[in-house]
Order: structure tokens, then sequence, then C-alpha cells
């Protein structure tokens, strides 16, 4: 039995999504529709024919059409990822399963991490946690790291901009803990969204009630996504976002060390 | 850095490069009075080296600490009549060339006219060997399938071991002398021979000696006239040094210092060498004198730094020999290329690295100068602190220092047949080049134009930039039925061209050996003196001949494209590709970017590009690798470009790659410009699919974001990637100075 994933890309000397030099495989498929999502073409769970606006100067200029994503067999996907074990052993690095949800392509990813495991490769998860808690009971023994996205803490304002309830985020973050994972709360700063002291606080005092040693990763918004936008012809719905600034990103940094949590 | 070194540094860099007549006046000087026709050719040269020395201006530039110039001031320029004579039309290029030009004066352009050009016609070594070698060579060089290093510049490629720091001059003259005494005319056909060797070399240590002592002797006039009082006692300091080295071993690193200098003058007096000639090992030569003075409390680490901080200007005082011809016009070569070591190994295999490593790493990173270069050498043993500071410096965005690979130097070093304590006391000198320091001349001895060597196969030997027939019929490529077919045609003419190469070499080597001996550089380099023989002939320990294969990545990206598209996928056949390249891809702009993007290319850890890449290293190593040279050495590889990569482009049409005519070729081993697309690791797993330890050195230029670079992190980084590098027997990882160099930025 050899399950097929859909994957949108393979990065390789990802430097920040784990410890050490990474390669970061990139599954494709997600259940949240964030509205600032950098991947919009990691949503749809299957291969999509996206239509490149050409500019000049782009090495795609004469490709136009391009189709994104691809299926492949666990042995693609390993092949491409063991290449770069000389640069995994001497920086303590290994591979990041990202997305969209990798949690989505359940069986693939648990193929993936057993063979990674089999193969003594590092493993980094990077997971929106809205999965059925199931997902993670499965693969939790092949996962050494868990890089888990916290967003907004309002229920309410979650849905509006995710697309989906928080409270199985939530919960299965709690679970993952319990359970004695190796957890990192990633916080993406959406301006005027995620960044406002209110919402901090509560993502703070949350965290809080989890476990006070838990390291905070504080991601400053990026305006990259917002190209790609462009260059797929669809409309980002938060366009015109100001990338903080240092001071910014220092004065959320404190609030989280204020209130005696580590970020980073 | 003080008030002292930092008005001698801006002196330095504000200096205009000059041609200097004194040089080819005084040499011409001294053949005209005939005592060179009595004597024979060694004892000649060094006569002429004596002449020049003894009458030469001496120049004690104000608040310096290690005096002597090679000119009348700093960045004057000698040139080397009896090497390769400038013309009056070379000095006009050199006058008014728009990139890096030299001020030649009315009279020195009257003396060249007059005395120079009138009296070397016809002898110079360029005129020799254009004379010597035959048409295949003229017409394979004329076509830019090599260059020949040596037709303009004498060869020299050797670096300093550590015998200065311990033996004097008059202990060299005592050295000379028991080798003269042992000569066994009974029963040694070369005893004659040996004992002019031997008698030339004795001269040049007369000569530097009395160099130094001029020095000495002008620094007493100065502190007669010297008002201010530290001044006058900080040149009495300077006339005390000059007057004990070189004749004795220095004492004291003031003098360790010093005494290099002289030598260095020396060298570059006697000859035009070729570009690398430096002290190598600095941190391993200077840690007893620096150790020493610090416990006696005779030298302070300011007063270390100082001194070195004014070494350092003194390298910078010396551009390079101008060139002649063509390249005059076109290279805007200005520097030469003295690359200082410091890290890797001890002698006996220990981690070498010492407060000294990291004081020149200080001066290093202060000075920010042209030259001399520098690089770090990491090894295994040593701490990621050497490897962290060097990247800090290199973030600062000048381009120094270089990151090699010791170990890999060392394991180069052993296969070629070096001892183990050789291997380690060596280095990287030049550009990348690895040599066994103070005991070997390792001779380059031109660049080698692989893409071209295609382009001629694919044209069945005629060079279809000129129409011209350069190379041997090698077959119509349109009959090729196989990607196979096209190997092997292009093996063949590879064959022949290194051929002709090595043919040419073994004229030139012969030339040098007979007519330039060079007895100044034979007393510094073992074992020339126990050998009785001249470094040109064969008199060093080691003898390595080198040939530097070019456009590593240009011709695997070519053959995978005609691999891919013609054989394999078929979409295309080899005549139409044929005429598509002839045209320039006039008209088929969507070809050329089928070729640009969706072809399997180098740099990308793909073994369909990667393997093509092994078999062509592996013809061109087993082609050149292991031949006899006359020296009673071999001829090697390594893969460099310097510059050569930009006109070896402008000679080449366009090629299968999807490259432009006459753009330049990709640069050592990196990639195509644009070709790698999977990243630093991709890139560094093609490049070490080469077996570099069968090289001499090879150049993997990995260029860095100096944001990438701003947080500890990221430099942490950074050092896993070369650790992996090196880990996977890398040679170097970081060069940006053999290029892109540009005065006005620093």
């Amino acid at each position: 039995m050899n399950p097929i994933g859909i994957i949108y890309d393979i990065k390789k000397f990802a430097v920040h999504d784990g410890p050490g030099i990474r390669t970061t495989v990139f599954l494709k498929g997600c259940p949240l529709s964030c509205w600032w999502c950098h991947n919009p073409e990691s949503q749809s769970r299957f291969p999509e024919s996206k239509t490149e606006l050409l500019t000049k100067n782009n090495l795609k200029l004469f490709r136009g059409n391009e189709t994104i994503g691809v299926e492949v067999s666990v042995e693609e996907v390993m092949r491409e990822v063991e290449k770069d074990i000389v640069f995994f052993d001497e920086s303590d690095g290994g591979v990041t399963f990202s997305g969209g949800e990798p949690l989505m392509q359940d069986e693939f990813l648990l193929s993936l991490l057993k063979q990674c495991r089999l193969k003594d490769i590092h493993t980094v998860v990077d997971t929106s946690g809205y999965a059925d808690y199931s997902v993670f009971e499965k693969i939790n023994d092949y996962v050494n790291i868990y890089l888990y996205d916290l967003k907004i803490y309002d229920n309410q304002k979650h849905l509006k901009y995710t697309g989906v309830s928080n409270q199985l985020i939530h919960q299965n973050l709690k679970q993952l803990l319990k359970a004695g994972k190796n957890v990192k709360i990633r916080l993406a700063l959406i301006p005027g969204i995620v960044d406002s002291l209110e919402n901090l606080a509560q993502i703070i005092s949350f965290i809080k009630t989890l476990d006070d040693e838990l390291t905070v990763d504080i991601l400053p918004y990026n305006k990259i996504g917002e190209n790609k936008y462009n260059r797929m012809n669809l409309v980002h719905q938060l366009s015109g976002l100001e990338q903080q600034t240092e001071a910014e990103i220092n004065r959320v940094k404190l609030q989280f060390e204020t209130a005696g949590l580590k970020a980073s | 850095m003080n008030k002292r070194v930092e008005k001698l540094r801006e002196q330095s860099i504000s200096a205009k490069a000059a041609i200097s007549r004194e040089r080819a006046v005084l040499l011409t000087e001294f053949y005209k009075t005939g005592q060179a026709a009595q004597v024979s050719v060694p004892v000649a040269r060094a006569l002429a080296f004596k002449y020049i020395l003894e009458h030469k201006t001496i120049c004690i530039n104000e608040g310096e600490l290690i005096v002597g110039e090679r000119g009348e001031q700093p960045k004057a320029t000698p040139t080397y009549p009896e090497i390769c004579t400038h013309s009056l039309d070379d000095l006009d290029i050199l006058n008014n060339r728009e990139k890096v030009s030299y001020t030649v004066d009315k009279t020195t352009r009257e003396s060249q006219d007059r005395e120079i050009i009138p009296f070397w016609f016809g002898m110079s070594i360029r005129e020799r060997i254009f004379r010597e070698v035959d048409k295949n060579w003229k017409s394979a060089y004329d076509a830019g399938v090599f260059t020949e290093f040596m037709e303009q510049r004498a060869p020299g490629h050797s670096v300093l071991g550590n015998k200065i720091y311990r033996k004097g001059f008059l202990d060299f003259q005592q050295e000379i002398k028991n080798s003269i005494s042992k000569l066994d005319f009974f029963n040694d056909p070369e005893a004659f021979q040996k004992r002019e060797q031997l008698t030339a070399m004795f001269i040049t240590t007369e000569a530097l000696i009395i160099f130094a002592n001029r020095h000495a002797e002008k620094v007493r006039e100065l502190i007669a006239d010297e008002t201010d009082a530290n001044r006058k006692k900080e040149l009495g300091k300077i006339a005390e040094v000059c007057e004990r080295v070189p004749a004795n071993a220095p004492t004291n690193f003031w003098e360790a210092l010093q005494y290099y200098w002289f030598v260095h003058l020396g060298v570059i007096t006697e000859l035009n060498t070729w570009d690398s000639f430096n002290p190598g090992r600095l941190d391993q030569h200077l840690l007893p004198f620096y150790r020493q003075g610090i416990k006696d409390g005779s030298l302070t680490k300011e007063d270390a730094k100082e001194l070195l901080q004014t070494f350092w200007v003194k390298f910078n005082n010396q551009p390079a020999p101008p060139k002649v011809g063509v390249t005059a016009q076109e290279s805007n070569t200005y520097t030469d290329f003295c690359l200082i070591n410091v890290g890797g190994v001890k002698e006996n295999g220990e981690d070498g690295t010492n407060e000294l490593t990291y004081l020149i790493l200080d001066v290093i990173e202060e000075m920010r100068l042209l030259q001399p270069s520098s690089m770090v050498q990491v090894s295994k043993k040593n701490p990621d602190r050497l490897l962290k500071r060097a990247l800090k410096i290199i973030r600062t965005g000048f381009g120094q220092p270089s990151v090699f690979n010791t170990d890999a130097i060392i394991q180069e070093l052993i296969r070629q047949g070096k001892s183990l304590q050789d291997a380690r006391n060596g280095g990287s000198s030049g550009c990348v080049e690895t040599g066994a320091f103070g005991k070997e001349s390792y001779i380059l001895t031109g660049y080698f134009n692989l893409v071209k060597v295609l382009e001629i196969t694919l044209n069945n030997g005629v060079d279809p930039v000129t129409g011209k027939e350069v190379g041997i019929k090698s077959g119509d490529a349109n009959k090729f039925t196989s990607f196979d077919d096209l190997m092997n045609a292009f093996k063949n003419q590879l064959q022949y061209f290194i051929n002709v190469k090595i043919k040419g070499n073994i004229i030139i080597e012969r030339l040098y050996a007979q007519y330039m001996p060079a007895p100044f550089m034979s007393v510094l380099i073992d074992d020339c003196i126990q050998n009785g023989k001249d470094y040109n002939a064969g008199g060093a320990k080691y003898n390595t001949s080198y040939i530097q294969g070019v456009g590593m990545g240009s011709i695997t990206d070519s053959l995978s494209a005609i691999k891919y598209h013609v054989f394999d996928q078929e979409k295309v056949s080899i005549a139409a590709l044929l005429t598509l390249l002839k045209n320039d891809f006039n008209g088929e702009e969507n070809f050329r970017q089928q070729l640009l993007n969706e072809t399997p290319k180098y740099g990308n850890d793909d073994n369909y590009a990667d393997d093509i890449l092994r078999e062509v290293f592996e013809m061109f190593f087993q082609m050149v690798d292991g031949r006899p040279n006359t020296k009673g050495g071999t001829y090697r590889i390594n893969l460099l470009p310097t510059t050569v990569h930009v006109y070896f482009g402008s000679v080449i049409g366009a090629m299968p790659d999807g490259r432009k005519a006459l753009t330049p070729l990709s640069e050592g081993i990196s990639p195509v410009q644009g070709a790698d697309r999977n990243g630093p690791t991709a890139v560094i797993k093609s490049a070490a699919k080469i077996d570099h330890l069968r090289t001499g050195g090879t150049l993997l230029n990995q260029k860095f974001t100096p944001q990438f670079l701003e947080d500890d992190e990221g430099i942490q980084k950074i050092v896993h990637l070369i650790r992996s590098y090196f880990k996977m027997d890398g040679h170097l990882f970081h060069k940006s100075w053999c290029y892109n160099f540009n005065i006005n930025s620093f």
C-alpha cells in the first residue's frame, strides 16, 4: 500500500521552519481560508491550473499556464528529501511538512513520517491544528516537533477571517501538550487582526493556562503574499497592509515576555 | 586604526599607479656594460639583479614603520622588458585606458622608445615564445582555446615557507657555499651548471643585504633632518632593523615583518612572477615573535597590530605589472594576488588557530585593502569561532576573507605526492591554487576553454566564429546518432588541444629554464640550494604545472541540452539546433527559453546533468594529470577562472544551453548564472560531485545576501552549509575578489 500525495513545492535550505537546515515539503489542501493566506495556491486539495500574469524579466514569461500541485509517491518525495541529509546531519536539521494543512493528507503524511524515522531524519510538522485529534494520535510517534499556528482568540473573528472555529484547534493543542509532545507556537502578526493588543493579551493568557514554558515564534507580516495574489488573478481581501517596524515587533515580543513567556 | 595607519592607508589608496622606467633602464644599462656577455646566463641575471638593487631609488615614506618600495614611490610599477617589452602603443593604452590606468610620463615614453625597445628587440621571452611554438598552437591560441600565462609574466606561483624566520641571508650564503663545495666534478656532468647556478644565488643574497643596508643609510640621513623626537627614535629603530635583517635571522616581530618585506621586494624585482608570492601562513610564522614580545614586555598587542597594518599597506602599494597587447586593453587586472593564509592546522596536525589568527583577522577587517588578499583555512579541527569571525568580516561586503577547506587542501597535496608535513604547512595561494609553501614551484600555465572545444567539435574542427579550421576533423555533427557519438568526438578534439597546449608548455618551460633563471627565488624555495638547480629548471622540491579548466557549468549544460532535447526527447534535430546556434537564436526566443528553462542543468543536484559534469571532468583529468613536465614534476588540473570566463565567452558563438553568442561563460565550478534553482544546498551537492581532491583547487563562488548574515542565526546556518560542503571535500566556499573588483569601491 503506497499512498500518493499531492504537493505543490519542495523548498531546500529552508531556514525558518524549525531547527537547522531543513527541506520543507508543502502538501496541498487546507481546510482554512485565511484572508491573508500566503500560499493561496495551497488551499485546494487538488492540482489546479492557474494563469500567471506575465511580466517582463520573469523567467516564466513563456509558460503562461502553470499547473500548481503534482501527484507524487512517498518514494519520490523521500528521494528529494534524502539528497540533503548531509546538511541535516551537520546542522541538526531535517524535514518540515507544511502546507496547506499537511494533516489533511494524513495517510500520505504518516507514510512520509515513518520513512523519515526509518532514515533517522528529524521531522517537523507545521500545522494549523485544524484536524480531528485522531490524526494527531496517528502521527504523534513520528513527529519530533509541531509548529502550531495560533491566530485569533475570539472565536467569532476567527471564524470570519479563517473560515473555521478555533475550538478544535485549541482543544487539540491542549491534548498534544498533555501527551507530552514538543510544540512550538507560531503567531503570524497580521496587522490589525492578530497584532491588536487585545488579541495578543487573550492569546497570552490562553497559552499561560496551557504551559508557561511554551515558546512563541513571532512572525512579522510579510507583503510577499499580496504579489502572489496579483500574479494569480486572485483578490486579496486584505490588500494594502503594511509590514510592522522592528520597534512594533519588539513591542509584541515584550508583551509576551512581560507575561513570562518566551518569544523569539 | 590609529592616525598613522589611517594616513598611510589613505596615501596608498589615493596614490596613482604609474609606469616606472627605473628598473628597465638599470637592467638595460647593466646589459650594455658587456659584463653579461662574459658570464653564464644565471650569473648575468644575478648581476643584473644586484645592479638594480644597488642603484634603484630608496623610498622611505613619511610615518611608515616597514620600509621599501619596488618603484621610486608607492604604486610606481616597473616593466620587465626581458620578459615582454612594452611597445609605445602599449604604453599609450595603459596611459589612456578607461579601466584602471597607469600614468606614463613623457621621459618614460622616450626612454622606452630610444633605449629599451631597441635593446631588447627580438630577445624578450615573449618574442622567443612566439617564434618557437608551432602553427597549431598559434591558431588554437588565437581562437581562444587557451591562454598562455608565461608570454607576459614569468613563472612564479610559489609562496614562502618559514625558513626566513629561522635563518638570515648570511646563513643561506653558508648553505650555498656548502652546496658548491660538495659539487662532484668527477662524476656529476651537471656540476658546472650547478656551480654557475649557485654562484648566481650567492650574488642575489649579497644584493638583498646591500639593498637593506641602503635603506638603513637612507633612514640615518633622515634622522639628521628629523625634528620630531618620537619619529627620530622610530627612525633609529627602523635603521637598526634594516641593518639586522635580512642578513641575520629576525629576533622580534618587527624584524620578521621587515625581513619578509625585503624578500618580497626582491622577488617582485627579479622578475614579474605570476601573481602570488606572499608570506603564506602568517599567523604561524609570526606567533613565536609575538608571544616572546608579549612575554618580555617589548611588544604590546597594539604595537603588533600597528606593525601588521603598516605591513598591509606595503602590499597595496605594489600594483600588478601591466600587460601588453590586447590583454592590456581588455584586462583591468591591476593587483597581484597575494593571498595571506590564517587558520588551518599546525605541522603536527593540531588546530592551528591562535591569538594572532584573530588579530590578523581584525587587521583585515579594518584595513579593507585590495592587497594583500586573505583567506581562512578551515579544518574540521578549527573551532566554529574562526568561521564565524570570517563570516562577520565577509558580511561587511568587501569580499575578504575567502574560506578554504584545509582538510581538502592536505589531501590534494598528499595525492600529488607531498609529505604529510609539507601538506600541513601548505595552503592556497593566488586564486585557489594548492601548494606546499616554501617547497613547491606550482606554475599555472594557462586557462583552457572547455566550451570552445565543444563548439569546435560541433563544427567538425572549424571555429564557427572565424570560419578557420583550428581543430581536427572529429566528425560531422549532423551524422551523430547518439549522445555517445558526440562525446567521442569531443574527447578526440579535447585530446588534440590538450596535446597542443602541453607541447607549447614544454617549449616554454625550457625557454625559461635556459634564458630566464630566477636565482633569487631559488634561494627562497627549497631545495634549489641543495640541488644546485634553478627554480625555473626544476630546483624546487616539488614541481607542478597546471592547466586550468574553465566553463564547467556552461559545458555541462550545453551537453545536457543536446542529450535531452536532441537524443532523449527528440524535440529538435542536431542540424536544426546547429542552425539556431549559428543564427544566435534569432527569431527563436521561445525555443531559447525552452533550452534555458526546460533542460536539466548543473547546480540542481540533478544527476542527469551532474553525470555529464563528472564525465567531462574525468576526460580532462585523465588527459592532463600525471603527464611529465620538463622539471621532473607533473601536470595537474585545477578549475578556476579569475576573469577569463568573460574573455573565453567573447570568442564563442551561441551554445545549446541557451547562452547567446559572445556572452560570458560560467565561472569556476559555479553553475551558469540563473541555472541553479534549488538553493545553495543543491548547488553544493552538485559541486561536490566533482572530485575536488584530484585537482589543485576549484572555485565555487557562493554569494550571500548581507541580510542573511545579519544575525547570529544566519551566520550559524552558513557555518553549517560550509561545514557540510567541506565534509564532502569541497575546496573553497567563498571567493569574490578574483573578479568584480573595483578599486573605487573601497
